[in-house]
């Protein structure tokens, strides 16, 4: 019984995410901060990744770091930041310092009738670092383009 | 972590960074081809052949189907269009990820609840 994930750009430079989750905040705050549990969800595995490592330190200014494989990289990359916020079954926010362009994320959980309704903001330092976060690194969209010209003709 | 979006594109670019590779998915535009052709037309062995269209596959953008001995190459379900829409890739992960948090919390639901008994 899967409810709808929706995602909506929401300025020129933050998206927001919503999904009902079905069980309340505090099972799902758990889900999200134990490393034991947060590794079982955060790489699907129909997306082919695995998380080598979990380090998570959940207080204000207590830092995460994460080492995720994928077949296509010839070694894990590395993901960390630091949490900036921590209200108990409630919200996180926290910082993505693997990149300069990497945004700022929150994530509220809110109670309905048992569920939870998970609200996710990623917030992008500038426009510039938005649009350099969906440019796949630059150049790769370029590629993209004369490939589309190539299959046209 | 939304750079993590760009990991699961990954397989596409690393499909598309080979001049070979490109060539083929620009033949397949114009007419399904066997491995067998696709070898000749860009001579290389039949293994090379094969191991460029491993990765096309991989990537979603081909599919193959075998028909008697014959294995033949079409454009994949994977438009470009999908590849290079990055929010709808965005999208895609967090339900995927909720899917498994779903998964998870609810296995959670059911411990407390037998500890509860």
């Amino acid at each position: 019984m899967k409810t709808e994930t929706k995602t909506e750009q929401t300025s020129e430079r933050e998206l927001v995410t919503t999904r009902i989750i079905h069980g309340p905040p505090r099972l799902v705050f758990e889900a999200w901060t134990k490393p034991e549990l947060f590794r079982r969800w955060w790489t699907p595995k129909s997306m082919g990744m695995e998380i080598v490592s979990c380090e998570m330190d959940v207080r204000v200014g207590g830092g995460y770091r994460l080492e995720i494989r994928h077949p296509s990289a010839p070694a894990p990359m590395p993901f960390f930041g630091k949490y900036l916020e921590v209200t108990p079954n409630a919200r996180l926010v926290w910082t993505n310092d693997e990149s300069a362009s990497g945004p700022i994320t929150s994530v509220t959980f809110e109670e309905l009738a048992g569920k939870t309704r998970v609200v996710l903001h990623d917030l992008f330092p500038s426009k510039a670092a938005f649009e350099q976060s969906r440019g796949a690194e630059g150049g790769l969209p370029e590629q993209f383009d004369q490939l589309d010209e190539l299959l046209a003709t | 972590m939304v750079q993590f979006t760009n990991i699961h594109l990954d397989s596409a670019f690393a499909a598309l960074a080979d001049v070979t590779r490109r060539g083929v998915l620009e033949r397949l535009g114009r007419a399904d081809a066997s491995i067998t052709d696709l070898a000749e037309k860009f001579d290389m062995t039949l293994t090379g052949m094969k191991k460029h269209i491993g990765v096309l596959e991989h990537a979603g953008l081909v599919m193959t189907e075998k028909v008697g001995r014959v294995r033949t190459c079409k454009l994949g379900p994977r438009r470009l269009q999908e590849v290079t829409d990055w929010l709808e890739k965005y999208r895609q992960l967090w339900e995927a990820r909720f899917d498994e948090l779903d998964a998870v919390v609810e296995e959670l639901k059911q411990k407390e609840s037998k500890v509860s008994r």
